[in-house]
């Protein structure tokens, strides 16, 4: 299963942070510095898995990741994941938000970081992979959209209604 | 278009964000984050009711502010709100902020489990995906108590929608990762089986996963997910690119769901139909065949997406262990992989191999390797490959190779990473000793070890180096000649120091023939490293002083002078001080013949199970060294010795005593042997310091308050105790097995003898099961440690226990059992509690029950459970006059119990004395007026009563028939437990 779903940037920052197991909040941040310090003084061009540090499970964990521009994706799982399989999912992941934010950038998640989380919920549920096709996902996303569009619109149109009474 | 408009969102949450990016410290951001929560605190607290859009707002920059890293204590109940909106948005954020933010305030749960009820009968998709994640994201107990009933139906409903159906896979699956006892079996599981057969690859992708785990945990349930996985699985593999549409990724068609399929598969043993394998076979065949097709597209996607299908389908032959041809095709393909230009490839291919070459048919394939997985070692840039070809080359290491791979490691060892130092010193260490065919190879090795890695080497290895020079007379000479050089270097590691120490302490006077290393050489030698060492190393060397004044009288007096100045004699530290008092006192007063029967040279170690292996195995987590190896380690090792750490003191004490302590079996429980072969002279005493180490945690010390204080209230197993009351547990076996239990084994009554006089030991071993135990009593209760080995590479599956007790016994005894996972890793071992009651006294014992199945074929075995009415003695002190008053008093002929018999083990005054501490009664010195006679009291406590037992055993060496007989009598309050003991203990001399 995965156990944890991390984005930061090179600096370290979170950008999303994910858990499928409960830890406290104080061992979430720690977590994220110790996978940051791991996977950030790596170079590039080695492999995308290494063991996972101490506080997510030792070695029985593997973290899988992927360095995108300013970005690292890191996919904390157990053994019974397929390292290439993940390292495909991180790709269908990233492709998926690309098409979402239209070229996909750090500022995106940042300013938007409940729609990543839905977009990630699309994929990924408890821990274990929901749906893999990027078609399916992006249609899923659109119709929230959709929806949410709709209800903007309708409150906007009924707060220009309630301006209209008042005058 | 893009699917997110960035216009629509939230101006004040991006004004805040812009806000925090724009600090210019971290002081700055902290302040702007406390107004921003004392500002949205006052907004949630103040009067005016918040609408929809403003509570979204407010809850997202609190979202934006945890990712920070800032803790949230607040806005939950805004967020329940929002969650329990009818507005989409508004939902969505609240259960996104519940996910993200899980709290465990139950009234806050209450009104969550409200809202996601209302959202999962809505039957409107998008809302019941919502609350199915918000289930599967928290998972709490309260969620699973409210829901596992009502998920399964969602799952298999006809009308369900699929996306529906994804969700609730996986939330099912999620809870019954959680909360197993409340998701249960039922109509559904069959159903879900054939989710297999989904048209939608998507419910199959997210139905897979729970599939998998439920077949982990009941193998016979879902057994035909095999054929159907199969089917599937061929469909796909035998489709072309295209055919899949959008579930084809980069010209592979589904590699993600392939891979699980693959992965389910290696759940279980071959198919047995033969069609199904004929089936299966063809797909790994066509994935091997298409690995040398050329690719379709040159994008790393595509050559991934294919291989990861490929490293499953290799693992899963590996996994069936039974297709030779298919072995070495794996083989071959990883062996092309290994020079791969990829990165990522090499190390997957490095990994593989490690299993591969646990498998006798391809061992040898994957030696062919080793010059390549040596260069790879050597020249690897990433440590993540480096360290998984040194896992490789621990692997394939056998007799014929080791000297080159434990050279290429030691070699490897100057310039390794300081993250896998430590594990590969370990293992040079036991690839030494496995393989050791002459001694000073092996002391070269090690002394080697701890010349370059000498911070990484943990006590055990240079224990275990000692225990072995001790052991064999024919390294002794060169060890000790080996020390003496290595520690002339002016700057050597201080765990030289020990070594050399306590070597040359042994066995300086092998090599003091020679003016070079005469003893006053040697002294000078080791005291010159004395100043820069610890104080527990000092106090080794003070030791080697004192063995050198035995060893060699002339250096009698230098040594003296040593001990009496006042750095030593008045040290700062107890316990050097303490040593340098009393060796000084010994010296100077204790004759020759003395000084030499005190300082004696050690006996031998008993033989054991390498304590390094077993910290390799700690540190790797179970399954990390194959059982193979283990048998290997037993078998190969027969010179292998003893655990024991004997720190200066208890070698003095050790050469003095020869009282076998009651705690002489505390062995760690996968030691070689029974525990009798330990020699009682010295390895009793040793304190053992390794059943930290050894699998066995909880080193059952005999007094032990804090391990009885927990026994007394058995409060946090109270709950999983209401599914095996006292009465019903015999009718409710804790698994699915459905086998009867099998009658007990013919040998159960003497393994059951063989625990009268100890609580622990072996109970039983065959060749793929080891059985320990650990018991502990007081009063009326016990609680029993049993370890459940696997001694196979293979894992256990459906393992299950049961303890049974019919008849009488069920009004004599309450036992609760804690269920053991149904899941036993090759080369693991799991431990179960059991608790043990004992409401009036008995005579029989519970039956125990294990099932398991091992490749498919199910082992039952039944064994009696090691408790006897003995246990719940309590030991009784008296003289001699008040033993024989109530001797008298027990005078009734039903109360006594009296039985002549042959000894069948020897008369050894010791060996009865020490069995007869074992039994748990008093043994009463100087009470019975014949001396040759043991006499013994003890209450034994009952929860109904107490009986008071007497015992009287009477050897006769010499009986007329020329016999060694004994004549034992019991007398005891209760005719049924005189009758029972004498039973009992005639079995037992």
């Amino acid at each position: 299963m995965i156990k944890a779903i991390l984005i930061f940037n090179n600096h370290g920052k979170p950008r999303l942070s994910k858990f499928y197991e409960h830890y406290s909040e104080d061992t979430e941040q720690q977590i994220i510095r110790e996978t940051f310090h791991l996977v950030s003084k790596r170079d590039e061009n080695v492999c995308n898995f290494l063991e996972g540090g101490m506080l997510i499970g030792g070695s029985d964990n593997k973290l899988i990741y992927r360095h995108y521009a300013t970005l690292y994706f890191v996919f904390c799982v157990d053994s019974s994941e397929s390292e290439l399989g993940i390292l495909d999912l991180i790709q269908v992941f990233v492709e998926t938000l690309d098409k979402c934010f239209e070229n996909v950038c750090e500022l995106d998640l940042i300013f938007h970081v409940d729609k990543v989380h839905h977009i990630l919920s699309e994929m990924v549920m408890g821990g274990m992979v929901l749906e893999t096709n990027m078609n399916e996902i992006i249609t899923h996303v659109d119709a929230q959209n959709k929806m949410e569009k709709s209800e903007v619109r309708a409150a906007s149109e009924a707060r220009v209604l309630s301006i209209i009474i008042l005058i | 278009m893009p699917a997110v408009s960035k216009g629509d969102g939230m101006r004040g949450l991006a004004v805040f964000i812009s806000d925090i990016r724009n600090c210019k410290s971290k002081e700055a951001e902290i302040k702007r984050i406390n107004k921003e929560l004392a500002n949205i605190r006052s907004k949630f607290k103040g009067d005016k009711a918040l609408d929809g859009y403003s509570k979204k707002k407010y809850v997202c920059k609190l979202l934006f502010i945890f990712l920070l890293g800032h803790d949230i204590d607040f806005g939950h109940m805004e967020a329940v709100n929002l969650l329990s909106s009818n507005k989409y948005t508004e939902k969505q954020i609240g259960y996104l902020f519940i996910s993200v933010l899980v709290n465990s305030n139950s009234e806050l749960i209450r009104l969550i489990n409200n809202g996601i009820k209302n959202d999962l009968s809505s039957r409107n998709p998008t809302f019941m995906c919502l609350a199915l994640h918000c289930i599967a994201n928290v998972g709490s107990r309260e969620m699973a108590e409210a829901f596992a009933g009502e998920i399964p139906r969602i799952l298999v409903a006809g009308d369900t929608m699929d996306s529906v159906k994804q969700s609730a896979a996986l939330c099912l699956l999620r809870l019954y990762k959680t909360s197993p006892d409340l998701v249960l079996m039922g109509e559904w599981t069959s159903r879900v089986v054939h989710l297999l057969n989904d048209q939608h690859m998507g419910v199959v992708t997210a139905a897979i996963s729970l599939i998998t785990c439920l077949s982990q945990k009941n193998p016979d349930e879902f057994k035909t997910c095999v054929s159907l996985a199969v089917s599937r699985l061929s469909r796909i593999v035998s489709s072309a690119s295209t055919d899949l549409q959008d579930y084809t990724y980069y010209f592979v068609p589904a590699p993600w769901l392939s891979c699980k399929l693959l992965r389910l598969l290696q759940c279980y043993p071959p198919p047995e139909d033969g069609a199904v394998k004929g089936r299966l076979v063809e797909c790994l065949e066509t994935i091997l065949n298409k690995a040398q097709e050329p690719p379709k597209s040159k994008k790393v996607q595509h050559s991934n997406a294919k291989n990861a299908i490929l490293f499953e389908a290799i693992a899963l032959i590996i996994h069936y262990d039974s297709e030779p041809n298919l072995l070495v095709r794996a083989c071959n393909q990883l062996g092309q992989f290994l020079q791969h230009r990829e990165t990522n490839l090499r190390y997957l291919a490095l990994e593989s191999m490690c299993t591969l070459a646990s498998s006798e048919f391809s061992h040898e394939a994957v030696k062919t390797h080793i010059e390549t997985v040596i260069n790879a070692l050597k020249t690897e840039r990433d440590v993540s490959v480096r360290q998984r070809a040194a896992d490789l080359l621990y692997a394939m290491c056998d007799r014929s190779n080791a000297k080159q791979i434990v050279a290429e490691m030691l070699s490897y060892l100057e310039t390794a990473d300081y993250s896998i130092r430590e594990e590969m010193v370990l293992k040079v260490a036991i690839l030494a000793e496995k393989y050791a065919v002459d001694y000073s190879w092996y002391v070269d090795t090690i002394l080697n070890l701890i010349r370059i890695a000498g911070d990484y080497v943990s006590e055990e290895v240079w224990y275990r180096v000692i225990q072995i020079v001790i052991n064999r007379d024919d390294v002794q000479g060169y060890a000790a000649k080996t020390v003496f050089e290595a520690l002339q270097a002016p700057a050597c590691h201080e765990n030289m120091v020990k070594v050399g120490g306590y070597i040359l302490g042994e066995f300086g006077n092998l090599i003091a023939g020679d003016p070079r290393s005469s003893p006053l050489v040697q002294f000078n030698l080791l005291h010159s490293k004395f100043h820069l060492c610890s104080v527990p190393t000092r106090a080794l060397l003070l030791s080697a002083y004192i063995k050198f004044i035995n060893l060699f009288p002339e250096t009698k007096s230098t040594i003296q002078e040593v001990l009496r100045s006042d750095s030593q004699i008045r040290n700062s530290d107890v316990e050097l001080q303490q040593r340098a008092v009393e060796y000084l006192k010994l010296s100077s007063i204790a004759s020759t013949d003395v000084l030499a029967t005190v300082l004696e040279e050690m006996p031998p170690f008993p033989e054991r199970e390498s304590s390094i292996l077993a910290k390799l195995k700690k540190k790797k987590g179970p399954g990390a060294v194959s059982s193979t190896e283990q048998e290997d380690g037993k078998r190969e090792g027969g010179e292998l010795n003893g655990g024991g750490e004997r720190g200066a003191d208890s070698t003095i004490a050790a050469s003095n005593a020869s009282t076998p302590s009651p705690s002489a079996d505390l062995l760690g429980l996968r030691s070689s042997g029974p525990v009798s072969a330990a020699p009682p002279s010295a390895g009793s005493l040793l304190v053992d310091v390794f059943s930290e180490a050894g699998p066995a945690a909880p080193a059952a010390a005999v007094n032990d308050d804090g391990f009885l204080r927990d026994l007394e209230p058995p409060t946090e197993s109270s709950d999983s105790l209401l599914a095996e009351g006292p009465g019903d547990s015999d009718s409710a076996p804790p698994s699915v097995v459905s086998e009867d239990p099998a009658p007990p084994m013919p040998q159960s009554d003497e393994l059951l003898h063989k625990f009268v006089c100890k609580s622990n030991g072996v109970l039983f071993e065959n060749q793929l099961l080891q059985i320990g135990v650990k018991s502990e009593y007081r009063q009326n209760l016990g609680r029993m440690y049993l370890f459940y080995g696997n001694k196979t590479s293979v894992q256990f599956v459906s393992f299950s226990t049961s303890v049974t007790y019919t008849g009488e016994l069920q009004s004599q005894l309450n036992v609760q059992t804690k269920p053991v996972e149904p899941l036993v890793e090759g080369g693991a071992q799991v431990q179960q509690v059991i608790n043990i009651e004992c409401l009036t006294d008995f005579s029989d014992a519970p039956l125990l029950n294990i099932k398991f199945r091992y490749g498919g074929a199910l082992q039952n075995l039944t064994l009696k459970l090691p408790v006897t009415v003995n246990k719940f003695f309590q030991p009784t002190e008296m003289v001699s006059h008040d033993f024989f008053q109530r001797w008298k008093q027990l005078s009734q002929p039903q109360q006594e119990a009296q039985k002549i018999f042959k000894a069948s083990h020897g008369m050894d005054k010791e060996v009865l004395k020490g069995k007869l501490l074992g039994l748990g009664m008093a043994l009463l010195e100087n009470v019975d007026p014949n001396p040759e006679n043991f006499v013994c009291a003890g209450v034994i406590q009952t929860k109904a009563q107490q009986v008071g037992c007497l015992l009287r055993l009477e050897p006769n060496a010499q009986a007329q028939s020329g016999e060694q007989m004994y004549r034992l009598t019991l007398r005891s309050s209760k005719d049924t437990v005189s009758k029972r003991l004498c039973d009992l203990l005639a079995e037992q001399f």
